[in-house]
């Protein structure tokens, strides 16, 4: 620690960091455009000029390091004079178009030229012009207010993993741009809309709809992945504009994926071409009619009741979407455990369920998100982290820097960061493959320790690895574990999906063991740990209490056929691992009740009632994200027609079901509920070690999601649908980031 | 487009100098070799086409935006097919100031062109371009890889014409 003086005032900071990084940690404001906390250092656009005693130019703060005994003057002649210079120079060939610029009133350029800017621009000659790009669905250019801050090139660069931005030309003719008419591709391409200072860069579906004044912002949490994005949601008169990032470093920092920042098109009306589901449908006599709540509920308790009485509660399955909320989940779970069942599940997209006893309480990472771009080696095995969980791939993405990447993968996958060691293997070999590293680490262990693998906790391994063959590519991957300091092994969509995956999963937990590594899993959806918590699994209650045995998996429901089903939140047919088998079990079954907020719902197909839900964004909630994080919010808009939040709907079928404790007043008294259930836990339930009984050589991965594909709103999300990933378009070939793209300096 | 289009653009020759610039660095670091690639394709094909930009960063392993950056940068690259000559004329200060006003005026009067275009018998493009460190001998031109310093209009007008 060094001490400077900014300001008269004095500092204590640390030797290196850059003076605007001082200043901005101790609430001193220096104006800038291309300095951004995240990005490497450009000092390009020299607004941030201050004056250092014994100087005699102005510097800029964001590329000066601070040495002991500095005196900074951000606001001095010296400093100022630069400042306007410099300012007076952006404002040369910048347009006076903010009356029509959607960036007007939240825009850097502007709020500084306010304290900056002359009144009356000392230039006539003719501002320069450039010609718009057409970059894709997602971002609508205007590349005359570029003051080429480069902050989107370098994100590109840096943080995305892939440039698809460039600035060509020169001088006065240099030009931010892909340079030929392509459309920029990433999934996190939405947050170069943030990181533009102007208004260049502005987000294409809610182009001229509201001025940033006229907004209200909410918070919420993203229900697209486990990751549990914080979001500001912008409204205006009842609808969803936009959705931009809320920071949260141990979340998402400053980013947002473009599904978490481009789903609202299927909650709001005049986005999604009316498809919402505004009143409850029943089915006559094979017509679809529309009916009043109280009718439909009726129907719907009058039906399950019977089908209680007449064949057994065991024969009425609910089936939930991994992103619906810990509360709905809670409910479904209660309702259909006061119905005297256990079938409840939401992991349609699992083939195998075997030796779920021994999982943990949930699946989790266990560790932080943030500590993902500390690890000095990660091990990922059938994850594609990329397109599942898009803000993982750029915290690992970081860990590159300084760490080293091993995946053992099913299938071909393009990463946004270098692997060091890649194993591609066929499904038939991938636990044999996998089962190299184990053994290996196992030799290695028993070898140094003299004992055999049951005392090392992994009874039974040695006898089940004793077939498997070691190989180079094995033992590099082991080697990489074993050398490194901090070390994780994280499992991702693929190998869950994987129709061994019990088997995967154990020779993970293994190999992490065994080097000494953490063991995580990334899951389906947005709320999996919640699901786990609120007890939406056959095996277990909420906050993992026992239940009696006999509950029946997603998969058992639909393989044997229920006589009812309960659907919240999820188009089978399009989310699950058996989509067709699964369809026809929906189609034979005798009465479906679906909760939904779409008139184009697949369960039009097959449904008797469909139930007009809240989407996203409308209903109030909870989501448990892949670290155990509870992160509850509120609706941001309230819905449209006679829809009703699904926990208030599933609360009043309790009670026309006569089942008791089931009078919630709001959706927080449910939480507080699901909470009261956790105190129990203790470490009753913890991973336990249990071995495969064998390593099967022949297995199956199921065709993965699209990445827009994942739940009913990426689904309907009209500009996320035009986009190059959507369609499978994506031009894969990623060049190689050498290391000189990794380097940031400052961060 | 993969890395081989280079080689089917290029003649062998031609790929053997790339390698061997690429040689001059760190394999992580290929990327520093754009310049040296560029000039060799160029003197080869005349001038960078999409194609053979998108080549010569997929066979450098770098994003191809990287390589057209590079390419839209220096004004000896050029990215249209031109004329059989480059006259690159420079106008800045030094220049300007002893004369290159008339030199770019002769080209409109005798050849009809303007910096950017190329004479209608493809014989000659006109550039202009910024400082090329030649001020003590201001005014001056490059005639594709020769500078020619101290230039008068009539020294010029016969330098052109010879050009064939």
């Amino acid at each position: 620690m060094i001490s400077i003086e900014v300001d008269g005032r004095k500092i204590e900071a640390e030797e290196g960091s850059m003076i605007i990084e001082v200043a901005d940690a101790n609430g001193i404001t220096i104006p800038r455009f291309c300095y951004h906390k995240k990005l490497s250092i450009a000092a390009n656009c020299r607004m941030c000029l201050v004056e250092v005693d014994g100087v005699r130019k102005p510097l800029p703060a964001c590329a000066t390091p601070i040495s002991d005994g500095m005196v900074v003057k951000t606001g001095s002649n010296m400093a100022q004079d630069g400042q306007k210079s410099v300012m007076e120079f952006l404002l040369i060939n910048h347009p006076l178009d903010c009356p029509i610029c959607d960036q007007g009133g939240e825009c850097e350029l502007q709020d500084l030229a306010m304290g900056y800017g002359r009144d009356v621009s000392r230039f006539c000659e003719g501002k320069r012009a450039v010609v718009d790009k057409n970059i894709g669905p997602l971002i609508e250019t205007d590349m005359t207010r570029c003051i080429h801050c480069t902050r989107c090139v370098r994100f590109g660069r840096e943080i995305a993993g892939i440039r698809e931005m460039g600035a060509t030309g020169r001088g006065e003719h240099m030009e931010i741009t892909t340079f030929i008419e392509k459309s920029v591709d990433s999934e996190v391409s939405g947050n170069i809309i943030d990181l533009c200072p102007v208004g260049a860069l502005t987000a294409k579906p809610s182009r001229y709809r509201a001025r940033a004044w006229e907004m209200t912002q909410y918070d919420s949490v993203s229900p697209h992945d486990c990751i549990g994005a914080n979001l500001h949601v912008h409204t205006h008169r009842n609808q969803v504009i936009r959705v931009v990032p809320k920071d949260n470093e141990a979340v998402n920092e400053v980013w947002l994926s473009d599904r978490d920042r481009y789903s609202y098109e299927a909650v709001t009306m005049p986005d999604n071409d009316n498809r919402r589901l505004l009143e409850p449908m029943m089915r006559v006599n094979g017509e679809w009619q529309t009916a009043d709540w109280e009718t439909a509920l009726e129907k719907v308790a009058s039906k399950l009741n019977m089908i209680v009485q007449t064949d057994g509660a065991e024969h009425i399955g609910a089936i939930s979407s991994a992103s619906a909320t810990t509360e709905e989940m809670y409910l479904l779970q209660k309702l259909i455990r006061g119905l005297g069942s256990n079938n409840v599940d939401h992991r349609i997209r699992i083939s195998d369920y075997s030796m779920q006893g021994n999982e943990s309480l949930f699946p989790e990472l266990s560790i932080e998100l943030s500590e993902l771009e500390a690890l000095d080696a990660c091990l990922l095995v059938g994850s594609d982290l990329r397109k599942d969980q898009p803000l993982a791939a750029l915290r690992v993405r970081k860990a590159t820097r300084h760490g080293q990447i091993a995946t053992i993968n099913a299938r071909k996958i393009y990463n946004n960061f270098n692997v060091l060691h890649e194993i591609e293997a066929t499904p038939d070999d991938w636990l044999q493959q996998v089962a190299g590293v184990a053994k290996y680490l196992l030799d290695q262990a028993m070898a140094a320790e003299g004992v055999s693998a049951d005392s090392l906790g992994y009874e039974g391994l040695d006898e089940l690895l004793k077939d498997s063959k070691v190989e180079q590519a094995h033992i590099n991957i082991a080697k990489m574990l074993t050398k490194a300091e901090k070390k994780g092994v994280v499992l991702g969509l693929g190998a869950l999906e994987f129709n061994h995956s019990a088997a995967l999963r154990m020779l993970c937990r293994a190999i992490a063991g065994l080097s000494g590594a953490t063991f995580g899993i990334m899951t389906h959806g947005g709320n999996s740990a919640g699901a786990y918590l609120a007890g939406a699994i056959p095996h277990r209650g909420p906050g993992g209490a026992d239940v009696e045995e006999g509950g029946q998996t997603a998969q058992q429901m639909l393989n044997d056929g229920k006589k009812a089903f309960i659907l919240l939140k999820t188009e089978i047919g399009k989310e699950a691992v058996h989509a067709e088998q699964a369809k026809s079990s929906l189609k034979a079954s005798e009465f479906v009740v679906a909760l939904s907020s779409y008139n184009d719902d697949e369960a039009f197909e097959y449904a008797d009632i469909i139930l007009p839900i809240a989407s996203f964004l409308e209903t109030p909630g909870s989501y448990v994200n892949v670290n155990g994080h509870w992160q509850d919010f509120n609706a941001c808009v309230s819905a449209p027609g006679q829809v009703k939040p699904a926990w208030k709907v599933l609360r009043v079928m309790g009670n026309l079901l006569d089942l008791k404790n089931f009078d919630y007043v709001s959706a927080q008294d449910v939480m507080q509920e699901v909470k009261g259930r956790m105190g129990a836990v203790g470490d009753r339930i913890k991973a336990r070690w249990q071995c495969p009984e064998s390593l099967p050589t022949e297995g199956h991965c199921p065709e993965p999601l699209n990445i827009y594909q994942v739940d009913c709103w990426t689904r309907r999300s009209k500009a996320l649908q035009k986009t190059a990933l959507a369609k499978g378009e994506e031009d894969l070939k990623r060049p190689k980031l050498s290391p000189f793209h990794n380097i940031l300096g400052g961060v | 487009m993969s890395a081989n289009d280079l080689k089917t653009m290029l003649s062998p020759e031609a790929i053997k100098k790339i390698d061997l610039w690429i040689g001059k660095y760190p394999t992580e670091r290929k990327r520093s070799a754009i310049i040296p690639v560029l000039t060799i394709v160029q003197d080869e094909l005349g001038h960078l086409s999409r194609e053979a930009m998108d080549a010569s960063a997929d066979y450098l392993e770098i994003p191809r935006i990287a390589a057209y950056e590079v390419a839209t940068f220096y004004s000896m690259f050029r990215l249209e097919p031109g004329g059989k000559h480059v006259v690159s004329l420079c106008t800045n200060v030094s220049c300007m100031m002893a004369g290159s006003e008339a030199l770019k005026k002769w080209f409109k009067d005798e050849l009809g062109i303007e910096p950017g275009q190329t004479s209608e018998d493809g014989r000659i493009s006109l550039k202009e371009v910024e400082c090329m460190a030649a001020c003590g001998g201001a005014p001056m031109l490059e005639v594709d890889k020769q500078y020619h310093e101290n230039l008068t209009v009539e020294k010029m007008a016969d330098l052109i014409r010879d050009l064939n």
